[in-house]
């Protein structure tokens, strides 16, 4: 068995491709650096990550693949998630030795796992858009927090930027302990020194919330209440749609 | 904004709920400087889901529940004694930018009782709709209940602030109608509509010749018909759902389960529970119009009226035809396997487009999605061992199909009892 290690970025993965195909040795595991190898390892090699050959895989991709596929991607790469990084290493041999785009090769499992991660990633950024609540402080910035599975919130701040052009507000990913703040002109990534106590809660302290703000809030929470017709209960659909794991932040659900 | 508006708000949703849509999909709209929000296009955003399942996107609201009408399916109908409100407008511009800018809804769906007649209320209406979009700048959603019997001029205001416009045909049947709300008749639903759709078609032309010729209605228009408190069939609902699809303007037709709202009235059906399986279908059977190429004779017709409430109308379409299959995945056309019973729009895309590059088999089917149990007896794809629909008979398929009743699923287990697993039953 010959493993890979590369330090999990984007641009790490394409060197292992670039990597792979100077040494003429193709990798059959990819896994982090500080990982421990698995048992029957033969063979190891540590990648190091060069831009000079992620830009020349890049490139290459560039004249294979459609923007949208690479986009496919670069978004799926978002998830994080481990068995990811195999697959996405195969798509993009294959797309390089194949003679024409393979992009739209469902039966290849490769692609088709890319596609779904791609999907999933998707779906958890139209989930923030959905369940984003802020709360306004006294200084006139709205706080909202979320824990999404996967990191979408760079794909998501574009959104907010657009709609709320004109409030401040901040947009805190506790899973990832990172946030976006948009000031009314520009948008910053930010990271605070130490864990504020709403950063864990959720909930702004009474004094700091703008004094309107608890009747609004009061008010969704009627509006929330009355909309829903006793016939038609349906708590299955409910959860379904609106999954536990947000709760913790939905206005409505506290 | 004080205390007292919660009661009001709390009432007139209550009066608002029974229109059951509640999309912001069709328009899309970036944010010029200065303004506040958006849409999107594509589906819409559903911010969040009431404890009935049913999604909320938009602050559904009614200006007021007075009414002057007496419609026996509504709650809101003159003879009912129920707590009364009125939302002025400063309080509705005002809920609607607070709920938006805390991302709580992507807009407002506004609709009114009528209050001494058509025209006024409806002035009132575009009142409200003119505030957000002119003076606060408000580039969110907006759905406009168009009222029925209001004049072309006020329609045609209203269209140009409103993204989507929707009058309700409620009854599917003029004389059906014309029992439950003496005051109404098909003239008066179809007249609005008509504006509503002249509008646009006038728009479009304009926009062609100016680019920045104002849009007029651009999410279109929908509509909503009840469903279990007429004796009318499936097929008059979804002839009339097909009429008006046939149309340009025409988005979406809603179909609402009568809920008995009003116990008193012997015109109506004494449902205990809302026709909900049926609703159901009749969702399936429009997505079957829409996406899956089907006309609706083929859905229903004279010998099959009514939707089959145990299996879904394109599995029940396929067990009616069965000469139709087994399609060949590896050959057969797009629309052909759409049809196929567990085949839906994504996989069959993903089926077009990846048999230029090999062979598929029934591993690549189960891998995309598709629903195996119910495909398996219509297809072919060179080596399933199943047995297809004309082997064996449509009724025996469709034993195979029906879902199993409640408490069979699942063989009970004595929690107290030590489970061995040998391999059987696990």
């Amino acid at each position: 068995m010959r493993v890979f290690q590369y330090d999990r970025t984007f641009d790490g993965l394409l060197t292992a491709v670039f990597d792979a195909y100077s040494r003429k040795a193709f990798p059959d595991a990819l896994q982090g650096e500080k990982e421990p190898l698995p048992l029957f390892c033969e063979e190891s090699y540590l990648v190091v990550t060069d831009e000079n050959r992620s830009q020349r895989v890049w490139k290459a991709l560039q004249k294979k693949l459609s923007a949208s596929a690479l986009s496919c991607l670069t978004i799926s790469y978002l998830s994080e998630l481990p068995e990811l990084d195999m697959h996405l290493f195969r798509y993009i041999q294959k797309a390089i030795d194949a003679p024409k785009s393979i992009e739209i090769n469902f039966s290849d499992p490769d692609v088709l796992a890319v596609t779904n991660i791609f999907r999933k990633v998707k779906y958890e950024r139209s989930r923030m858009l959905q369940f984003v609540r802020f709360q306004k402080a006294v200084d006139g910035t709205y706080f909202s927090i979320m824990e999404p599975l996967y990191n979408v919130l760079p794909l998501a701040v574009e959104h907010f930027r657009d709609r709320f052009a004109d409030q401040p507000w901040l947009i805190y990913d506790g899973r990832r302990k990172y946030g976006y703040y948009y000031d009314k002109e520009k948008l910053t990534r930010v990271t605070f020194e130490e864990e504020l106590p709403h950063f864990i809660s959720g909930k702004l302290d009474d004094e700091l919330l703008e004094k309107d703000e608890k009747l609004f809030q009061d008010l969704w929470r009627t509006y929330f209440k009355a909309i829903c017709i006793r016939e038609r209960l349906n708590p299955r659909k409910h959860r379904q749609d609106m999954p536990v794991r947000f709760w913790k932040y939905l206005t409505e659900k506290q | 904004m004080k205390e007292e508006t919660l009661e009001k708000l709390r009432i007139l949703t209550e009066s608002a709920k029974y229109d059951v849509s509640c999309s912001s999909s069709g328009t899309v709209r970036s944010n010029p400087k200065g303004g506040l929000g958006n849409t999107v296009g594509g589906i819409g955003i559903c911010h969040s889901f009431a404890e009935d399942g049913r999604c909320i996107s938009l602050l559904k609201v009614m200006l007021t529940n007075y009414c002057i009408y007496d419609c026996a399916y509504c709650i809101n109908r003159k003879s009912n004694d129920i707590p009364r409100a009125t939302l002025s407008v400063s309080e509705l511009v005002q809920l609607t930018i607070e709920f938006y800018r805390r991302n709580y809804i992507e807009g407002l769906f506004l609709s009114s009782g009528v209050v001494r007649n058509p025209d006024y209320t409806m002035e009132r209406l575009v009142r409200i709709v003119k505030d957000l979009r002119t003076r606060e700048r408000f580039n969110g959603y907006i759905h406009l209940k168009s009222i029925p019997g209001a004049s072309q001029e006020l329609v045609n205001e209203a269209g140009l602030y409103a993204d989507r416009m929707s009058v309700n045909v409620e009854i599917p049947n003029e004389g059906s109608l014309k029992v439950l709300a003496p005051e109404k008749d098909f003239q008066s639903v179809f007249q609005p509509m008509r504006f509503i759709q002249q509008g646009m078609l006038e728009s479009k032309e304009e926009r062609k010749k100016h680019r920045h010729a104002p849009r007029f209605v651009p999410a279109g228009q929908s509509t909503q018909m009840i469903v279990g408190a007429s004796p009318d069939s499936d097929k008059d609902i979804l002839g009339l759902s097909a009429a008006l699809y046939k149309r340009p303007s025409m988005r979406r037709v809603y179909y609402s389960g009568y809920i008995h709202v009003n116990t008193t009235d012997n015109r109506l059906p004494a449902l205990k529970q809302p026709p909900l399986v049926r609703e159901n279908r009749l969702y399936q059977a429009d997505w079957l119009m829409r996406f899956y190429h089907f006309k609706v004779e083929e859905i229903v017709d004279e010998i099959h009226p009514d939707l089959d409430l145990e299996i879904d109308p394109k599995l029940s379409w396929a067990l009616r035809h069965p000469e139709a299959f087994p399609v060949d995945i590896n050959r057969a056309d797009y629309e052909m396997i759409l049809r196929i019973p567990g085949v839906g729009v994504k996989s069959a895309m993903q089926i077009v487009t990846s048999r230029r590059y090999n062979r598929l088999t029934s591993y690549h089917l189960k891998k995309m999605g598709v629903v195996m149990k119910k495909a398996q007896y219509f297809i072919t794809c060179g080596e399933l061992g199943v047995k297809g629909v004309n082997e064996l008979h449509p009724d025996t398929v469709r034993s195979f199909l029906l879902p199993t009743p409640a408490g069979f699923k699942k063989k009970k287990r004595n929690e107290n009892q030590l489970l061995l697993p040998f391999g059987e039953d696990v």
